[in-house]
């Protein structure tokens, strides 16, 4: 019986009380599907590159991503762009020379530049610095089903302006659905068409909002494919292990222990 | 080793002999390797070798992340990131490390607990359970220092709240916080010497697990009946026993084992749903997090922390009593490691003469209660502070104090106990059939 009890009783706990306990901000995010969620799900090379395109067409503008390399949007796992056009894309940016101390173009080696001109955050790990889904009564049930909404919420809040504005102390905001007090600064940046996309997919603000949402996924987490891969391949070594200890088990103790009696 | 009759380690060949005459090394890993156990072990006796292999686990990792980690507060959180991106198997090792000190305090807790149930802390055990206790106490230490490292939101409030509980203590608070600190804050002194610190306890750590395991090898383990095993003759012995290798080397191998399985889907699958998401945001001294909420492991004994708030009329006569010196939160911190202390002490405190909880039972219904209780305390430690979950934490926090302090006494003088069976073997034949049949 206390083994029933125990186990189930701090299972139980360790999997509702982890998770963030967001509560407070209980603003509603909704779900949607990413191509990267459960246990099975990768990244979309496609979406990564149009969200690529999202970020350095609209959000570089006034957000940087100061912890990730140019040179990751070639990896496996990633937008894998070509090498030669990652080249090419590091010459959008200029960075201060490290040896130096000019300003240059910056090369693939270097990392995208930092920006908080704007007083916009910095976004290379946005998508696991916020969640979604805490619920129900802090409990963290939601999060285990439908994982941490960190992405989720960003396309929430993408999508989340409602249109209303005002201004508080020389300053405009806008009303956001998702964002925590309601009332959010940053413009709302995107709208229908606002990029082109090379391979035809129509530009909508829901789209672009999900194709971002992916690409600072995987910019927040690069190596979630290998993660889940490496996962898979332990899982599967320990099962093996597993079945093979409980024969030993089994056969060693047969001499001691027989059939449970009734 | 004195204790079980069995046969010890012989010397046979020249080069044994040699050996040890001079260090009896191979003797002593015999002996340790070969001891008799109660043979009736459920799976209950598992966490051991997990918690050795958790601790194994942390220092393996730990040691390989502290190549690549720098402790200083402009580039620590940067230094994660650079491991999570460019050390080759860098996140993998990083997220191993993370959540392994989850599963070392998962696999803690039910060690606790199982010890809790069947008496485990009991004469002659009381060594053992206080070794085990001050292990608690170095890992709650170690899991909040390493917290800190990443240099992340809650990290850093985290540090300045906890830290803060020691600035309560009247008179020697104040420098007791700035010794802790390093400086009036927690700023890049506090983020070195909790650096320092996370690198050197564990070996202390794995110091005091020698002596956890010499001190219950010299008692012998305990059981699910809690009778102990004969020591009248060695053939006695042998009957209540199995050498640990290799019945249950391999059993609790095979937990271990099935127990990682689940360990690695966390891993590779879900590997921040155990953190905070603020932890990702860098440490930034002007902006507080809406709630700072530690660890899920420190929940529990975090809302014994907040139960005693400056309007519970305890704290209030505490406080006039003491003339103010005891005020709302010292009352809290007392309160917190008291919880705990009282653990500590439940040797003491357990008048009872039967030891197992299998023959208690109306200590089973209690200590159901309890366990619940801990899911409610660590449940209402994560949650906002407002009016009911005060009340839920005051009531949860009552409970945790009155079991070790009223209820173990007292259940010992009226609780009418079970039979018990003679021996283990008895006990043992009762529920298996004999395998020679």
């Amino acid at each position: 019986m206390f083994r029933k009890i125990a186990i189930s009783a701090v299972s139980a706990l360790a999997i509702t009380t982890g998770a963030a306990f967001a509560a407070g901000e209980a603003k509603h995010i909704e779900d949607v599907d990413f191509s990267f969620q459960g246990p099975f799900g990768t990244y979309d090379q496609m979406q990564l590159q149009r969200g690529l395109q999202v970020f350095t067409e609209v959000c570089s503008a006034c957000h940087g991503l100061k912890f990730v390399p140019i040179r990751t949007l070639a990896d496996a796992g990633g937008p894998m762009l070509p090498e030669d056009q990652v080249r090419a894309y590091a010459k959008n940016f200029t960075v201060v020379d490290k040896d130096t101390g000019e300003e240059r173009e910056a090369v693939p080696t270097d990392k995208f530049p930092a920006n908080d001109g704007a007083g916009a955050p910095d976004l290379s790990l946005m998508a696991k610095a916020r969640a979604g889904f805490s619920g129900p009564y802090g409990l963290g049930i939601n999060q285990f089903l439908k994982g941490m909404g960190g992405p989720e919420y960003i396309h929430a809040l993408l999508v989340g302006y409602t249109g209303e504005e005002k201004t508080e102390a020389g300053e405009t905001f806008y009303e956001n659905t998702a964002f925590s007090t309601g009332w959010i600064k940053m413009v709302p940046p995107l709208s229908d068409d606002q990029v082109t996309y090379a391979d035809g997919t129509p530009a909508t603000v829901d789209q672009m909002s999900m194709d971002v949402s992916a690409f600072l996924m995987w910019t927040a987490e690069p190596h979630l494919n290998a993660r889940k891969e490496a996962g898979f391949k332990a899982i599967l070594l320990l099962g093996l292990l597993s079945t093979l200890l409980y024969l030993t088990n089994k056969r060693i103790w047969a001499g001691v222990k027989g059939p449970k009696k009734a | 080793m004195a204790g079980i009759p069995h046969d010890h380690y012989e010397p046979k060949t020249n080069g044994q002999k040699w050996l040890h005459s001079r260090l009896p090394i191979a003797g002593i890993l015999y002996d340790t390797l070969m001891i008799p156990t109660p043979k009736n072990l459920n799976w209950m006796w598992i966490w051991g070798i997990v918690l050795t292999f958790c601790l194994a686990l942390q220092i393996v990792t730990g040691i390989v992340l502290a190549m690549h980690y720098t402790p200083h507060v402009d580039m620590a959180f940067a230094s994660i990131e650079h491991i999570m991106r460019d050390v080759n198997g860098g996140h993998m090792i990083r997220y191993l490390h993370m959540n392994g000190a989850s599963l070392f305090f998962f696999a803690v807790y039910l060690h606790i607990f199982r010890g809790l149930y069947y008496g485990s802390y009991k004469a002659p055990r009381e060594v053992t359970w206080i070794i085990g206790m001050i292990i608690y106490l170095l890992m709650m230490a170690t899991g909040f220092m390493g917290y800190v490292l990443p240099w992340g939101q809650m990290s850093f409030w985290g540090a300045t709240v906890i830290t803060g509980l020691f600035g309560a203590i009247p008179g020697i608070g104040e420098s007791l916080q700035t010794l802790l600190l390093g400086g009036p804050a927690v700023d890049n002194a506090t983020l070195n010497r909790f650096f320092s610190l996370h690198y050197l306890l564990p070996f202390v750590i794995a110091a005091l697990v020698g002596l956890h395991i010499w001190a219950f090898h010299t008692t012998g383990n305990n059981n699910p009946t809690g009778v102990e095993v004969r020591r009248t003759s060695k053939a006695d012995a042998a009957k209540d026993t199995v050498p640990f290798w290799p019945y249950y080397v391999i059993k609790d191998l095979f937990a271990l084992a099935l127990l990682l399985a689940v360990f690695f889907a966390v891993v590779g699958f879900m590997p921040n749903y155990l953190g905070h998401p603020d932890n990702y945001i860098q440490a930034n001294a002007l902006a507080t997090p809406a709630h700072i909420v530690p660890e899920w492991y420190f929940l529990p004994f975090y809302a014994v922390l907040r139960a005693f708030t400056a309007d519970v009329w305890l704290v209030q006569l505490v406080e006039f009593v003491t003339f103010g010196i005891v005020d709302a939160k010292f009352f809290g911190v007392v309160a917190m490691f008291g919880a705990i202390a009282v653990m500590a002490m439940a040797p003491w405190l357990d008048t009872s003469s039967v030891r197992s909880g299998r023959y208690r039972p109306k200590f089973k219904a209690w200590f159901a209660l309890l366990v619940i209780d801990f899911i409610v305390l660590m449940w209402v430690g994560s949650q906002p502070a407002n009016e009911l979950n005060g009340w839920i934490s005051l009531i949860a926090t009552t409970y945790w104090f009155a079991y070790f302090l009223v209820i173990l006494p007292l259940l010992g003088l009226f609780e009418k106990p079970l039979p018990q069976p003679a021996t283990i073997e008895e006990d043992f034949n009762a529920h298996y059939a004999n395998p020679a049949e």
